[in-house]
């Protein structure tokens, strides 16, 4: 853009006017005030939320672990029974809770205290927490994880990643932590009052590679100190404990358990285009000290691997959504005097739609049942993450142009889950499956 | 309890088929590219080694595609349909042309598998069998063929004409789609199995085509051919027949789905190795937006391919497991020949003169991809399919 001249600022200057007077001949001043108002409410910049005190234990012996799911040596696309009954349990209370309030939650930048409690008693936490840890999983679990996100996301995306927000961290404990850091974090995980809580990778950089991070751990005599801005964190306000991806100097990333009453730690709100309910926020690291206890010692690139395979299988979810929505619509709507459904050029969007989204949900569920058997899972993640980043963008796209005006208007939901899927093909962190 | 590992169980056999594949196959793939129309001697043998390992084990081979009777058991299946799809994959990364040719491996030989009785199936062992659908004016739209089949004593009369017969002019019989009366309709198709010496099936002449050349595709004249009725595949009743025909489909398509799978991952690994000394690797942890444009590219190219696969095992262990499959069958198709020829074309893009050139595969195989998004039922006739499941449109509805 050329440099404004002072035609140009003439121009602005009077655009500025026209619109005050626009607003006053319309009597649209409140409204606009009432706007402001509503989103400095739910915007806010603070310290980090007050965290229960988690007890320091100290290392006693090895840590407990869920062990690897047997190969089971044949093809098979069957859930077992249990991972079924947990699939139609989380269903139910996708569209019974999720659903209906998607919309407010979405512009509440919230979701109710009441979902995540239910979320919590239905022991989506628990799944991924060996036995002796006061869960109920002795072997890996991500298969049933994915299967858990998908059937969530179906109801809503963002307040899916606020309920599985935890589950993150919870399950980051149990696969890198030491038996002290287990023994310190972990009860609060298997109790009545699940503690809000999040895995922060992403950084507000262009480009952002999480193998290449902005966020700085420095050595200091008693553990280390973290410099760094993180975005999209879930339920930034009132999380009580962080896991954060730093570099170490000299030792590539890492993660650190942070709690959030820790000095120099602050968030502020960060809404993004989508996955609003999640209560996205920044959290800002300034010479944050923790203990050398602090480090998570595993391996990092899992991590990475584990939470894109999370948000292949939240995509999963609402595409099936738009699909599930779009197909009564496009046979309800008609025109030229019969459903558009009966027009090639709808129908085939539609069976593109189903083909794509089929394809998306047997690559994404082959990386996790590497990853669950303890093989090799780096390529199957990167071209699950590749497919359903790319097809859940247009599975999104299709489902607002299949209904046309209707679609770009918040009387129906996909426009949100346009806003939604957009996130799939970059978000880092976050979840863990 | 979920898991998309093909089974150990089939790693001889694919580690067969892919021996055979690079012996016999990769080094005859540009000579009957060049010399079009002349018969594949090497595949002779082949073919023998094929027929002991259909005899020994069963499933090998485009007859692996008979259904069992549906089982009692509700216990995971991994069998026939899952060992043949892999087979084809293997074989068509060495490549699809010869394939085709292969003795006794026709979709005829499918067909017959599929819905002949025990008797027919019991006198066609051992035979090559073609298939003849499409008509110079009817393609996609078999319901509308014109070829007559018009009863006389213990025979039927063929009159008619058939193009596009992958082997044709190879085969002991082709598989011939005829009506008994026009004006009833798709339920009055029927399919005749016809000796290729019997009387007045003539062939026409065989084409000329942008890829799979080792392929013979014939142009057949039928003038009061006389075939026997016990020749006919199927009921001969003009109620039912039309759908059991069709049901050949379900069967077959994932085989297509298969063979543009195996081409897609020869073309795959190509450019792989070539990017590779252009010092391109491939990382499957950092984001390709950070990554060279080529790997960023290839990423997305192997992430379709993964898909179509795994869609193809999909169909494929459904009919192992007894399940209707004709929705996932055309996803595969779908799936897998679009992507055979986007990934094979773009490869061209990637390699640039030296992939485009002769002196590659890379030129042939982007030949050879096309047609695997257009026979068995093209791109959009597979979209028809899906979208009239998923709408629950009828084809009267949906047309």
């Amino acid at each position: 853009m050329g440099k404004r001249n002072a035609m140009g600022a003439a121009l602005a200057g009077l655009n500025r006017l026209a619109g005050a007077a626009v607003l006053d001949r319309l009597g649209l001043r409140k409204t606009v005030e009432r706007g402001v108002y509503q989103a400095t409410k739910a915007g806010f910049t603070a310290a980090g939320a007050v965290s229960r005190t988690f007890a320091g234990v100290a290392n006693s012996g090895a840590a407990d672990r869920p062990r690897a799911v047997p190969d089971p040596g044949l093809f098979d696309l069957t859930p077992t029974d249990e991972q079924a009954m947990i699939k139609s349990t989380v269903a139910e209370f996708a569209v019974e809770r999720l659903r209906p309030r998607a919309a407010e939650a979405n512009e509440t930048c919230t979701t109710p205290d009441e979902v995540l409690r239910t979320a919590g008693e239905l022991g989506v936490t628990l799944v991924g927490i060996p036995e002796s840890l006061g869960g109920l999983g002795n072997e890996r679990s991500t298969v049933t994880n994915v299967l858990i996100a998908e059937a969530m996301a179906h109801g809503d995306m963002g307040q899916a990643v606020a309920c599985l927000a935890p589950s993150a961290v919870s399950t980051a404990l149990v696969l890198w932590g030491d038996s002290a850091q287990q023994a310190t974090y972990l009860p609060a995980f298997v109790g009545d009052n699940i503690p809000a809580a999040a895995l922060a990778v992403q950084e507000p950089t262009v480009l952002f590679d999480p193998f290449s991070l902005s966020t700085k751990a420095y050595r200091t005599s008693g553990g280390f100190a973290l410099t760094g801005v993180k975005a999209m964190v879930p339920r930034a306000a009132t999380a009580e404990l962080f896991v954060v991806a730093a570099d170490v100097d000299g030792r590539g990333p890492a993660l650190f358990i942070v709690e959030s009453g820790s000095a120099g730690l602050s968030v502020e709100s960060d809404p993004g285009m989508g996955l609003r309910a999640a209560g996205m926020g920044r959290l800002r690291l300034d010479r944050v000290n923790v203990p050398s206890s602090a480090l998570l010692e595993g391996p990092y690139e899992d991590c990475i691997r584990l939470a894109r395979l999370g948000w292949c299988a939240l995509a999963l979810g609402t595409s099936q959504a738009v699909l599930d929505y779009v197909i009564p619509y496009v046979n309800n709507r008609v025109a030229f005097g019969e459903p558009i459904s009966h027009r090639q050029g709808v129908a085939f969007k539609v069976a593109d739609i189903g083909t794509e989204l089929e394809g998306m949900r047997l690559v994404t569920y082959r990386a996790a049942a590497r990853a669950e058997q303890g093989k090799p899972f780096a390529r199957e993640v990167a071209l699950a993450r590749k497919l359903c980043g790319d097809q859940g963008m247009h599975i999104g796209d299709d489902g607002v142009q299949l209904l046309g005006g209707h679609g770009f208007v918040k009387e129906h939901p996909v426009e949100r889950w346009y806003r939604d899927l957009r996130a799939v093909a970059f978000a880092e962190g976050t979840i863990l499956v | 309890m979920i898991n998309l590992e093909v089974p150990a169980k089939f790693a001889r056999l694919v580690a067969q088929a892919h021996q055979a594949a690079a012996e016999f196959f990769r080094p005859n793939s540009r000579k009957y590219d060049e010399s079009e129309h002349t018969y594949p001697r090497e595949l002779d043998l082949l073919a023998a080694l094929l027929d002991g390992l259909s005899a020994s084990g069963g499933g090998a081979g485009t007859s692996g595609v008979r259904r069992g009777s549906t089982s009692d058991s509700t216990a995971n299946r991994n069998g026939a349909n899952l060992r043949l799809l892999l087979g084809t994959i293997e074989m068509c990364w060495g490549d699809v042309g010869l394939l085709l040719s292969m003795p006794r491996q026709g979709l005829g030989n499918a067909a017959i598998a599929s819905v002949a009785n025990d008797e027919q199936l019991a006198r066609y062992r051992g035979k090559w069998a073609a298939m003849a659908i499409t008509e110079p004016d009817t393609g996609s739209d078999s319901a509308a063929i014109r070829t007559t089949a018009t009863p006389d004593g213990d025979h039927y009369v063929l009159n008619g004409e058939k193009i596009f017969v992958t082997a044709g002019a190879r085969a002991d019989c082709v598989v011939v789609w005829a009506t008994l009366d026009r004006s009833l309709g798709k339920s009055a198709i029927k399919s005749f199995v016809v000796d290729r010496d019997t009387p007045g099936f003539d062939l026409v002449r065989l084409e000329k085509k942008l890829g799979i050349r080792a392929s013979d595709t014939a142009h057949f004249r039928l003038t009061n051919v006389r075939v026997h009725r016990d020749n006919l595949l199927g009921s001969p009743e003009v109620t039912t027949g039309f759908a059991g025909a069709m049901q050949t489909f379900d069967n077959t398509r994932p085989l297509v789905a298969a063979m543009a799978i195996g081409l897609a991952r020869a073309a795959l690994e190509e450019t792989r190795r070539l990017l590779t000394t252009a010092n391109i690797p491939i990382d499957y942890d950092r984001p390709p937006h950070t990554q060279p444009t080529p790997a960023a590219d290839f990423l997305t190219m192997e992430a379709d391919w993964e898909s179509a696969h795994l869609l193809a095992l999909q169909a494929a262990w459904m009919a192992d497991n007894h399940q209707p499959n004709s929705l996932q069958a055309s996803m595969a198709k779908s799936k897998a020949g679009r992507t055979a020829t986007e990934i094979t074309l773009r490869c061209l893009a990637l390699t640039g003169a030296l992939g485009y050139s002769e002196t590659s595969l890379l030129e042939k195989w982007s030949r050879d991809a096309k047609i695997l998004d257009i026979f068995e039922g093209t791109q959009q006739i597979q979209q028809l399919i899906i979208a009239r499941r998923l709408l629950n449109k009828t084809s009267a509805q949906l047309k």
